[in-house]
């Protein structure tokens, strides 16, 4: 048994960690939240010059076909970083769903362009208030066109492609759908930088995915495999917060003491190494069933996904509480690691939508 | 990553596999598979003969604390070798739950420790279960604060001569041996006067005292010393070095306990699948689903923590400080699963007798002996001590008595 990452991917993971850190410091994240830039067009293209992208999509693609456990460090490295860039929905959701579910010929056209970064991707799922369910979605596909509309799509504002949940008939289908055109408008959201819209589709252009037989099943499959990705960007996040909690109370002093000697503070950041030490590993088991098609991969992702969503709640949450007051100014940087983990929570499902699949994945007469 | 056995794993997992279907008790499968948590059923026999017998068995061919070199009782397997041991040793090793503490903490503090002549003289009985050993550690005055301990320990001639107490010494009624801290310098600050001894548990002046635990049964004991003289050969470390002696101890308590360690979610995931609440079935009840969801998450945390342990121990690094994070998941996880699946069930889940009560009486075992396993080897509290100063680096707490000579600390009475 060897049950780490093997010293060629974390050297992908260095070179990531340090560009990151020389190219994406706070201030890029603060100018999309503060509306200068959509995105950051500068770190894109620097991810792009480095094949980030294209980390596991086939060379036969236009890849570099490291693997999902590279791709997973490599998302690690993007939570950690709080990257403002359409990396998970072209990464995690639009090319997985093209190599899963595409024709040869699609697969040729597209994948390529994802891995050099020169399209970005999304995935259009939600119509209404409520998490989406196969019987709210009235989005129709007919004639090689999609009509209706779609009311919260991360990187909406700057995808230039989207693969589209639609009615087809009776059932579910994925179309993928070029966005010139399409109507879209920003959402105000939680986490700002998800450059979120709604997307109107009248009559647009949309070709049906190739080897995609029932859209709900499809989705799901994609949900989990883009699952295992986000988990990674949230126990990177979850990371960086409790980093950032440990930092201020060894240096923040109250009643002549290190606000960090207290056992209130000790023991709230103790729990939140144990949460983040916990889904760490739980990434990393399903990192593996991912890159192996392990035949328990659905509950290892939704394992995975559970563990690190607490993790990244709990961390984001009570890295506040240790800053006090200043932990709740829109100056310090708390509140940033705050709002990408609600988002993140809830973009693929919430919580319990999670604990559902989780429960739903476990054997039968389970012996843990 | 690769889950899978290299091809000598597999060839010594085979080998074990023969060995334990040839040789387990098999007639204790079914009441060792329905032990209340932390205790030991073995039906119509007495456990601790079944569990020396089997011990001894396993010691005669080889398969005794595989781990230890050969001239001590094991064998020298690598760490892999001793946790495909371990896997398919299955149930039958809840037998050797008796010799934990010996094999798991004395044994290599008498390793690091003790003479050569004395590991060859003590250490394969020890694997083999003919001797059973106990650690003398906690007392009255305190356990978390170990080091403020009292019991005296006075030179005189070639010998120490012991007078105090110690308390919760789990096994000692039925132990040979023991490892015990004591006193020496009350002038020095506490852990400068500390020295480490191992006795006979029958010497003169020894009496042990059971005490009844909470949850009824009786592991552990008052030990009285009386002017109880030990030989300086017996002395384990120099005079004054007890503290860091301990810590050989304690580390290896961290492993030894946190090592293999149930959480309860099995149980529960049964009870679950068969019972109807309410709404209908348990287990398609949102509530239980998203409790159960979170046990799941938990114990596959810790079963993918521990596989990660076991990885670094493959590569030669030693475990660290984090896998303090076992115990201290594990022990208020299983009395929250306790309680809720008590709860589910309304008065008849108060039902502990294993011939009614579902799943003979274990969630309800677990609810009465998780409180213990939140304060035996390191509480709650002092584990996230640990953890955040020794792996966070967060300050060490505030001390009243840093400095003092030991004679000096305020004691509150
Ligand atoms: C089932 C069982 C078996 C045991 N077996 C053995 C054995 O074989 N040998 C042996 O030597 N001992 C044994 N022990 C003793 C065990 O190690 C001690 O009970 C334990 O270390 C706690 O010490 P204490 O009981 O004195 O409680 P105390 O130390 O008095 O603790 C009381 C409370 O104060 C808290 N507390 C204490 N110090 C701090 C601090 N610095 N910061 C925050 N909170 C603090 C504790 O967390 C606890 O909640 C056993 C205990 C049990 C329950």
């Amino acid at each position: 048994m060897n049950f780490d990452f093997s010293d060629d991917e974390k050297m992908v993971q260095d070179q990531i960690h340090r560009y990151l850190n020389d190219n994406c410091d706070f201030s890029r994240f603060r100018s999309v939240l503060e509306g200068n830039e959509p995105y950051s067009e500068q770190v894109w293209q620097g991810l792009a010059e480095m094949g980030v992208q294209g980390t596991a999509i086939s060379s036969e693609y236009g890849g570099v076909e490291a693997g999902y456990l590279t791709l997973c460090l490599a998302a690690k490295e993007m939570g950690a970083h709080l990257a403002p860039v359409p990396f998970s929905t072209s990464v995690y959701l639009f090319a997985e769903a093209l190599a899963r579910y595409g024709s040869q010929a699609q697969k040729e056209k597209w994948l390529p362009l994802i891995a050099s970064g020169q399209v970005k991707g999304t995935i259009a799922v939600s119509e209404t208030l409520e998490e989406a369910r196969a019987d709210n979605i009235a989005t129709s596909f007919k004639d090689d066109q999609v009509s209706g509309s779609k009311l919260v799509v991360p990187q909406g504002m700057v995808a230039d492609v989207a693969i589209v949940l639609a009615r087809k008939s009776d059932a579910l289908t994925l179309a993928i759908v070029e966005l010139e055109g399409v109507s879209r408008t920003p959402v105000e959201m939680v986490d700002p930088t998800m450059a979120t819209s709604t997307l109107v589709f009248d009559n647009s252009a949309a070709e049906e995915l190739g080897e995609c037989s029932d859209g709900w099943d499809a989705l799901a499959d994609v949900h989990n495999r883009a699952a295992v990705l986000i988990a990674f960007e949230q126990i990177g996040g979850a990371e960086k917060a409790l980093e950032m909690a440990v930092d201020y109370a060894k240096e923040r002093f109250a009643f002549g003491r290190p606000i960090g000697s207290f056992q209130a503070l000790k023991h709230m950041m103790a729990d939140m190494y144990v949460a983040l030490k916990l889904a760490e590993s739980n990434c990393y088991y399903a990192a593996w069933a991912l890159q192996n098609d392990s035949v328990d991969f659905a509950l290892a992702a939704a394992t995975a996904r559970v563990s690190a969503t607490q993790a990244f709640q709990l961390c984001s949450r009570d890295n506040i509480q240790v800053h006090g007051g200043m932990g709740f100014t829109w100056e310090f940087d708390c509140h940033l690691y705050y709002r990408r983990s609600n988002y993140l929570t809830l973009m693929l499902g919430g919580l319990a939508t999670w604990e559902d699949k989780l429960i739903g994945a476990l054997p039968a007469a389970d012996a843990a | 990553m690769d889950f899978s056995d290299t091809k000598e794993e597999a060839v010594f997992r085979e080998e074990v596999q023969a060995w334990i279907k040839g040789n387990a008790p098999e007639y204790l499968y079914e009441p060792l598979s329905t032990s209340g948590f932390g205790s030991t059923r073995t039906g119509d026999y007495d456990p601790l003969a079944e569990a020396k017998k089997w011990q001894k068995k396993k010691a005669d061919a080889g398969w005794a604390c595989i781990q230890w070199p050969s001239e001590y009782g094991g064998r020298g397997a690598t760490p892999i070798q001793s946790v495909i041991w371990n896997q398919e040793e299955g149930v039958y090793g809840s037998l050797s739950r008796t010799f934990i503490i010996g094999q798991g903490m004395c044994a290599p503090t008498m390793m690091a420790y003790a003479s050569e002549e004395q590991k060859q003289r003590y250490l394969p009985k020890l694997a083999s279960g003919e001797e059973v050993w106990c650690q003398l550690f906690s007392e009255p005055h305190g356990g978390s604060d170990l080091a403020g301990l009292r019991t005296r320990a006075e030179k005189d001639g070639d010998d120490w001569v012991i007078n105090g107490q110690k308390i919760w010494t789990s096994g000692a009624h039925y132990s040979d041996f023991g490892i015990l801290i004591t006193r020496t310098d009350p002038d020095v600050p506490k852990h400068k006067g500390l020295t480490m001894f191992f006795l006979d548990m029958r010497s003169e002046g020894v009496d042990i005292v059971p005490i009844k635990q909470a949850n009824g049964d009786s592991g552990f004991n008052e030990v009285y010393f009386d002017n109880v003289r030990i030989p300086d050969v017996q002395r384990l470390g120099e005079v004054g070095e007890g503290w860091k002696v301990s810590l050989t101890t304690l580390m290896n308590e961290r492993l030894a306990i946190g090592g293999s360690i149930a959480t309860g979610f099995p149980e529960i995931k049964a009870l679950v699948d068969e019972l109807r609440v309410a709404s209908g079935s348990a287990i398609e009840d949102s509530a239980v689903r998203s409790k159960l969801a979170d046990w799941y998450a938990k114990s596959a945390g810790l079963q993918n923590t521990a596989s990660r342990a076991i990885s670094a121990l493959s590569k030669g690094e030693t475990p660290g400080p984090e896998n303090s994070i076992g115990k201290l998941v594990a022990g208020g996880m299983m009395q929250d699963i306790a309680k809720f699946a008590l709860d589910l069930q309304g008065l008849p889940g108060a039902i502990m007798d294993p011939e009614i009560a579902s799943g003979s009486a274990r969630l309800q075992a677990m609810l009465m002996r998780s409180p213990a396993v939140r304060i035996e080897g390191g509480t709650d509290q002092i584990l996230r001590n640990i953890i955040s100063e020794r792996v966070l680096g967060l300050p060490e707490d505030m001390r009243a008595d840093k400095g003092l000579p030991f004679n000096k600390i305020p004691t509150g009475n």
